[in-house]
């Protein structure tokens, strides 16, 4: 139809389809799925530069990686544990806190590096185009890499205590899906609005640090009082926290509607997110 | 009858900045949590805010055949770099429509989405996904792409430690093996050195030539000449001029030529210009030995600025810079620094300079003018600019040569200096040395 109009001299049976059609979008507009298929080699290209150049960059390279998730469990196991005694749902506290611990540092690693990722890599945007997408979602899979050496980590830390894992570590993908699809849902949100107001340059750092301690990485969910559990549970890092305790160590104190209610939540934040994002994207080469 | 490869239908883009906003296009939050009530009451007054509509290009229609070289000229800030990436697909456009038929391949820079610490493989994949291959792409293209930027040895050492030859040419490469049928470029050719740029323009010739569409963004208007056979011109966002390269560069070079009358840039206008303004020019003319004013010369031709100056406060003695630049990277490539008088000068006093410049050894191309007005101390705030305020400089290679060995075939660097060549060993056989002359005595004794 459109080709037609631009080349009337063309017979029908030979009218072409533009590749690109370049209009002003208005409105919301979803997330083409196609075109980020088409991308999918940039994704994991990216994610690898992310993750090559948290190892290059460093001398101890991937000693961080074991060393820091183990300092924190340690010192929030002597803290809660030790002098504060809190309860660890029956499990030994550093078990209990490593499990905590490994998931959240994803969570938070994807909601920094992803909130960040726009004005990081503000010179790709503004010179070269691809789905800007690929950018955040790009954390996502580099931050697995963590979390896989966390978890091999807690594994000889689960010999040691002797500890086996039961048929629940089969869901254990499951709750880390969960905790991928909530740090994603959030750092679209924290990206986009990143680059309009710098402001959350300064607010992230603060506000991974208060979601910190409203999630059950040191403690466990049931210090709190079981009228506020429910209100508790609109936060989504306490299902897939609690989810991969549930899973690695056979137990925890996690409830099917904490799970339903974190589910409906993340999915409405990731879709919320990806409108978002689709929004004022296409502005960012102009406002970065 | 050739297809389509690009049609661009009425494209706009327009620039809203509020006053407020002018120095900062992020805002912080506080801001705009300061400023709704207010927004949110004017927008149920009906009014909007008080913006600022700047049209970085408005209502700009053309379409390009396939297989076409297309250059797209105008001055800075006439909307070619606007263009480029609302077809790149940067940006968006704020009405209009542009159809593409074909892959696009863009370059805006060389070196996009390199990393440093990365290394040249490593750069070479990243950089290819985001320029739009697929790996398996680039995987079957490494070799091709590590040879052509002769960095064999060096493919497994980060970029960081490379030279910034052999980074430009590894970039270079990458983007070169692309192989899109609609090539986008910009002002990539500003980088490098000539040797480099030779190289991308005969890059671009070998994709032209293989009947890929070219759509190539420059204000080198010589590299235009040399790959376009068509030519846009633009000028404040709108098309000027669309047609045959030859006759879109003229109207361009006489809007060069008519832009020191124009009011808004030209250099009677003092109000966009640096310095105090306790100094001014007010008169540039360049012009021949027979007194013609002229901007094109021939190598070996004596170059006259006649320069007139005028001081809108007393100031400490006169000195005046005239300088070019290189129509390619934009450096300076000479500079001569003439103190007319050390005396002080009181407000409201004019002065007429005229500095002559042999341009014996300045090879065939296009270079802008620097010219700079100052006391004769060095100050840094009673100074005039008019940097590329005037028409550039255009040498030809003209009939006579300005010296034995200039060759106008090898156009390679700046300057053509006269050289002597003397063989001190020959190659095999036992002849004496010898010099240029002595050389080429002989070679005419072996001609006849």
């Amino acid at each position: 139809m459109t080709a037609s109009v631009v080349a009337p001299e063309a017979s029908p049976e030979n009218v072409r389809h533009p590749a690109v059609v370049i209009e002003p979008t208005t409105g919301w507009a979803a997330v083409n799925f196609r075109e980020l298929w088409k991308y999918r080699d940039l994704l994991m290209i990216l994610a690898g530069r992310d993750v090559k150049l948290r190892y290059k960059q460093t001398v101890l390279g991937v000693v961080w990686v074991v060393i820091q998730p183990l300092i924190a469990a340690l010192i929030f196991t002597l803290m809660f544990g030790r002098f504060a005694k809190l309860p660890s749902d029956g499990h030994p506290y550093l078990l209990f806190v490593f499990t905590g611990v490994a998931v959240w540092n994803y969570f938070a690693g994807v909601l920094q590096r992803a909130g960040n990722s726009l004005l990081t890599d503000s010179r790709l945007i503004t010179k070269v185009y691809f789905p800007r997408l690929a950018i955040p979602l790009s954390s996502t899979f580099s931050a697995l890499i963590d979390l896989s050496v966390s978890l091999a980590v807690l594994g000889v830390l689960m010999m040691i205590y002797r500890v086996s894992p039961t048929w629940r570590i089969l869901t254990l993908p499951l709750f880390i899906g969960l905790a991928a699809m909530t740090a994603t849902g959030v750092s679209l949100w924290l990206a986009a609005l990143n680059v309009r107001y710098r402001d959350f340059v300064h607010a992230m750092p603060f506000m991974i640090q208060v979601w910190l301690f409203a999630s059950p990485v040191a403690y466990a969910t049931t210090i709190v009082p079981e009228q506020w559990r429910l209100l508790y549970g609109l936060n989504p890092a306490v299902a897939f926290i609690e989810g991969t305790r549930w899973a690695i160590l056979g137990s925890s104190s996690i409830t099917p509607q904490i799970v339903t209610v974190a589910v409906a939540l993340s999915t409405a934040v990731f879709i919320g997110g990806a409108f978002f994002f689709r929004r004022v994207e296409r502005s960012f080469a102009d406002t970065v | 009858m050739s297809n389509t490869a690009i049609q661009v239908e009425g494209i706009s883009k327009s620039y809203r900045i509020a006053r407020a906003l002018v120095r900062q296009p992020y805002r912080t939050l506080q801001e705009d949590v300061i400023a709704l009530p207010r927004m949110l009451w004017k927008r149920a007054l009906g009014k909007s805010e008080a913006l600022e509509t700047f049209w970085a290009l408005s209502d700009v229609t053309f379409s390009v055949h396939e297989g076409e070289v297309i250059g797209i000229v105008g001055r800075n800030g006439a909307g070619k770099s606007t263009l480029l990436k609302i077809l790149s697909r940067i940006t968006e456009p704020t009405s209009g429509r542009a159809e593409i038929y074909g892959r696009v391949g863009a370059l805006l820079e060389v070196g996009t989405g390199f990393h440093p610490e990365l290394t040249g493989r490593e750069n070479v994949f990243l950089s290819g996904a985001i320029l739009g291959m697929r790996r398996s792409e680039i995987a079957r293209r490494f070799d091709e792409i590590v040879s052509f930027a002769e960095v064999e040895q060096f493919i497994d050492t980060p970029t960081k430690r490379y030279s910034s030859g052999m980074y430009t040419r590894l970039a270079f490469a990458v983007a070169a093996h692309l192989e899109p049928e609609i090539l986008l470029v910009d002002e990539v050719l500003a980088v490098g050195d000539s040797a480099f740029q030779k190289k991308c323009l005969g890059k671009m010739e070998d994709v032209a030539g293989e009947g890929r569409t070219v759509f190539f963004v420059s204000h080198n208007t010589q590299a235009v000449r040399q790959l376009c056979t068509r030519c846009v011109l633009l000028d404040h966002g709108r098309v000027i001029a669309d047609g045959p390269t030859d006759a879109t560069l003229a109207v361009y070079n006489q809007r060069l030529r008519d832009m020191r009358v124009d009011g808004e840039t030209g250099i009677n206008n003092p109000e966009n210009r640096r310095g105090s303004g306790a100094i001014r020019f007010t008169a540039v003319s360049v012009e021949g030995l027979e007194g013609a004013e002229r901007y094109t010369f021939e190598m070996g031709e004596t170059v006259r600025f006649r320069l007139s100056v005028r001081t809108n406060a007393p100031i400490r003695g006169l000195a005046i810079v005239v300088a070019l630049r290189s129509g390619m990277s934009r450096e300076l490539v000479t500079s001569a620094r003439h103190v007319v008088t050390t005396d002080p000068i009181p407000q409201g006093d004019t002065a007429t300079v005229i500095i002559d410049l042999p341009n014996v050894y300045i090879r065939p191309g296009e270079y802008p003018l620097y010219l700079h007005a100052s006391e004769a101390v060095q100050s840094p705030l009673n100074y005039d600019v008019l940097d590329d305020l005037t028409p550039p400089l255009v040498i030809s290679a003209g009939a006579r040569s300005p010296h034995d060995n200039f060759d106008p075939s090898q156009p390679y660097g700046v300057f053509s200096l006269p050289s002597r060549m003397t063989v001190s060993e020959w190659p095999n056989g036992n002849k004496k040395a010898e010099t240029t002359e002595e050389r080429a005595t002989e070679l005419q004794q072996q001609l006849l």
